[in-house]
């Protein structure tokens, strides 16, 4: 049979009204009926404004210039409304706590239907009907503030469910989730489109994650072009991925390492489909040439807890219990699913909340009676989102205001942010406007605002999420290169691939409860704590294992550290 | 937390049960009443007919207790302030002079201006139940609805549900900015001069204000895409068919509004109760 295709572009392209080069240019794409797509790109690649056009937001809310043509459902969306094509495309935004409109979740599901006029007899029938789908029927009288990030987005996919739409457009939908819940996000996708046949568009760029089930086609998009449109097999395989900013999956690039030539009738598009008696012995014999290089850490502590806890009332115990202690210079991930108290330490450490019991020691010193002010000369914090820390327009006095507040001279105040704009890379920029800037280098302003204060540790909450594997890589080597100077760093963070990489030294926290404090690779490594703090096996662990390695730990080790040898090289 | 102060908490009780329309409505006509009429046996009335409603719905004294402690403070304000700008204004209404004591000739305590000043007291003092029984028993969403049901513009009555919706998170969010911001050194506590610590506050609303904006990108553009404004009308998920007690609710509500305006047309001839001629 013929498929239909319900998607189509051709010579598309868009330009914001804003901009002065177009962000798509050239676009040929058809998307069938049925097909699960899957559009990867770097940031500021235009594979959102991609998202927004198959959705209607473009032209509707972002205006600019189009040419070309696109078909959605055999209509030309120019001739549509956002309205109609809402109809057609449901769409999941990345966001899923900022798009939660209604107040309950029954509410926030009904919303499109709310629009339509339907009755409320009609309304409540569906309503329970999709709920049920997603598995929160259970939970239609909850408030947003009750609900996991999981369950926010398992929320949003019904709201789109209820109006019967064709397809189904996903923009990053990993990029808030725990791995565990991300996990279960992209099984739920499946399971909804093996059982409704729609066609499902994925925008994202964890591409690794993503793949976990599943996806006919691979559409990889760059600086506004189509580069490639493929099966994962045949990506995978292909050298396409690195040279545009993308991750390839670990376990792919474990294979390179052990001198395989993945080829796509090996099936690497999946860890689960690999063909794994073709390369186990590639594996084997690399595990057994490389050395494992052991190393005594004989540094001072810097930070101590003992015994930490906190709670806000009785009932809901925050922290129980919490020891650790970090040596100076070192560079460490506080891991947890969210609720598991991450942010709470870091608060206690800082000072903005009180502990009820236990003691913090900094190099061995009491910490517990020093005010906020008085722990800022020696603990930075740096929030998630630059947009919730910058209040000057300009950077100099962006970065100048820690001092300024001081009563720091002027003369000093302009070395040492010279000083600090060197070390960020932002010396070029030291007379713009922040507005001027990307999101990654706004979010080396707001470390370099912490940094000119010089203190001895900084603590960052999720210092890459939502950045592509070209940012991420840059903010993560910025912040190696702190750390060599000596800066003790702390991250708050989910992402797997940053503790392993960069952290050699991983603290889990789970319902409030310390359950792992050890080398990043042994914890990801570890079934019990994964399971405890929602964290996945590495898949290098999963292909180790699967190659019939016996110690698969120190196969994880071993990948890591020549990793890391290799990345040194390429620069 | 200050956003605790308008929690909605769901109980079982008749008050609750009526729907956020009727709710509206009875509040709507029996503030009307008591605004309308001078007549202290109205407004005594009333206030005890929403004094019952309070003790029905069940709701804590600690859930109102700030709202009552500014209320009284109004209240006695108000009430001495009156005396001083107008201390003969119920001789003026009444038209008859009982002295009570003499302070001098312009401040001189009158059984009148004892009267109209009570009957005003018992005025404000009655529709202070009525609004809180009407904001915490009706849940925010329902809210909404039930504005749009009496004729408000959909979007405007949703405008106001988002920002019940958005207001916990902006606070929120205004604590953590400004944690972050008195790390860096930001001092907002008293030991600060007040122009300083003003200038620091304005330091924590600029990310705000940022920051909500991105937010509002975000959820105006989830809202297009669900198609929102679509229609001239739309239809409400949260809202509560009338049921049989929705309807008695209203007969009553609407009785009282109409006998306070009979009382005040045929028996008064007049918006005041006069007990001297």
């Amino acid at each position: 049979m013929e498929k239909r295709p319900i998607i189509e572009f051709k010579s598309f392209g868009f330009q914001y009204f804003s901009q002065a080069e177009p962000t798509l240019e050239d676009i040929n794409l058809t998307i069938y009926e049925g097909e699960k797509i899957l559009i990867v790109g770097p940031s500021g690649s235009g594979k959102s404004t991609l998202g927004n056009c198959i959705n209607g937001l473009i032209p509707f809310a972002y205006k600019g210039e189009i040419k070309g043509s696109l078909e959605v459902a055999g209509v030309n969306t120019q001739q549509m409304n956002i309205f109609e094509l809402s109809k057609k495309v449901g769409t999941v935004l990345q966001d899923s706590d900022g798009q939660f409109i209604g107040l309950t979740v029954g509410e926030d599901i009904a919303f499109a239907l709310e629009n339509d006029c339907v009755s409320l007899n009609d309304m409540k029938d569906k309503v329970a009907k999709v709920s049920a789908m997603v598995d929160m029927n259970h939970l239609l009288n909850a408030s947003p503030f009750e609900l996991s990030g999981g369950q926010k987005q398992r929320v949003s996919l019904a709201g789109i469910m209820v109006d019967d739409v064709e397809i189904l457009l996903f923009d990053e939908p990993l990029a808030n989730l725990d791995p565990v819940t991300g996990k279960k996000a992209i099984e739920l996708i499946d399971e909804i489109q093996k059982e409704t046949n729609k066609t499902v568009v994925i925008i994202e760029h964890r591409l690794e994650d993503v793949l976990h089930k599943r996806v006919d086609r691979v559409i990889v998009v760059n600086e506004g072009r189509i580069v490639a449109d493929m099966t994962p097999d045949e990506l995978i395989s292909s050298d396409i991925l690195t040279g545009y900013g993308i991750r390839e999956p670990l376990y792919a690039t474990a294979l390179k390492y052990a001198g395989v030539k993945l080829q796509p009738d090996m099936k690497p598009g999946m860890l689960s489909s690999l063909l794994v008696d073709k390369v186990a012995h590639n594996l084997v014999n690399w595990n057994e040439k490389q050395l494992v290089e052991e190393s005594i850490d004989t540094r001072p502590d810097i930070l101590t807890c003992e015994n930490l806890c906190f709670q806000y009332n009785k009932r809901r115990r925050i922290l129980q219990n919490i020891n650790f202690r970090i040596k100076e210079g070192e560079m460490v991930s506080i891991v947890g699913t969210n609720g598991a108290g991450k942010s709470t330490l870091a608060k206690l450490i800082c000072g903005f909340l009180k502990e009820d019991e236990g003691k913090i020691y900094f190099q061995g010193e009491i910490f517990s009676d020093k005010t906020i002010k008085e722990r800022s000369k020696l603990i930075g914090f740096v929030m998630q989102n630059p947009n919730q820390m910058i209040s000057k327009s300009m950077i100099y006095d962006e970065i100048a205001l820690g001092l300024r507040i001081r009563g720091v001279l002027e003369k000093e105040i302009e070395e040492r942010v010279d000083k600090v704009l060197k070390i960020c890379g932002l010396s070029p920029f030291k007379k713009w406007p922040i507005s001027a800037l990307s999101y990654g280098q706004k979010k080396r302003v707001t470390i370099a605002s912490v940094l000119v204060l010089d203190p001895k540790i900084i603590i960052l909450d999720e210092p890459t999420a939502g950045q592509d594997f070209h940012h991420y890589t840059e903010i993560m080597e910025f912040l190696k290169e702190l750390n060599k100077k000596g800066v003790t760093i702390l991250l708050i963070t989910h992402d797997m691939h940053l503790m392993l990489e960069y952290t050699p030294h991983a603290i889990v926290l789970a319902n409030g409860v310390k359950v792992g404090d050890s080398s990043a690779v042994d914890i990801l490594t570890n079934e019990e704590i994964a399971r405890q703090a929602n964290l996945k096996i590495t898949s290098l662990y999963e292909i180790a294992k699967m190659a019939g390695i016996y110690d698969a730990t120190s196969f994880v080790s071993k990948f890591i550290q020549h990793d890391r040898k290799e990345l040194a090289y390429e620069k | 937390m200050k956003s605790k102060l308008f929690d909605y908490v769901e109980r079982d009780n008749l008050v609750f049960h009526l729907s956020g329309v009727t709710k509206l409505i009875c509040f709507i006509c029996l503030t009307f009443s008591v605004m309308f009429s001078y007549d202290i046996r109205v407004i005594l009335s009333v206030m005890i007919l929403s004094l019952i409603f309070f003790k029905v719905s069940g709701l804590e004294w600690k859930q109102i207790k700030l709202m009552v402690i500014y209320v009284i403070v109004f209240l006695l304000i108000n009430f001495v302030l009156t005396f001083i700008f107008s201390p003969q204004y119920g001789v003026e209404i009444y038209g008859t002079k009982h002295e009570i004591y003499r302070f001098n000739s312009r401040y001189t305590i009158t059984l009148e201006q004892l009267l109209y000043q009570i009957t005003k007291l018992t005025k404000y003092a009655s529709v202070v139940p009525l609004g809180l029984i009407f904001l915490l028993t009706t849940n925010p969403s329902e809210l909404a609805a039930s504005m749009n049901r009496i004729g408000l513009n959909y979007k405007a009555a949703y405008a106001l549900s988002l920002t019940l919706r958005y207001f916990p998170d902006l606070i929120r969010n205004y604590q953590d900015i400004s944690l972050a911001q008195q790390s860096r050194g930001l001092d907002l506590s008293k030991k600060e001069k007040l122009g300083v610590r003003i200038k620091n506050i304005m330091n924590i609303c600029v990310p705000l204000i940022f920051s909500t904006l991105d937010r509002i990108e975000l959820i105006s553009n989830a809202m297009d895409l669900r198609g929102f404004g679509k229609h001239k009308k739309r239809t409400w998920y949260a809202s509560k068919r009338l049921k049989r007690q929705d309807y008695i609710a209203i007969l009553i509500a609407v009785f009282v509004l109409v006998g306070s305006i009979c009382i005040s047309v045929f028996i008064n001839r007049s918006r005041f109760y006069n007990p001297f001629i």
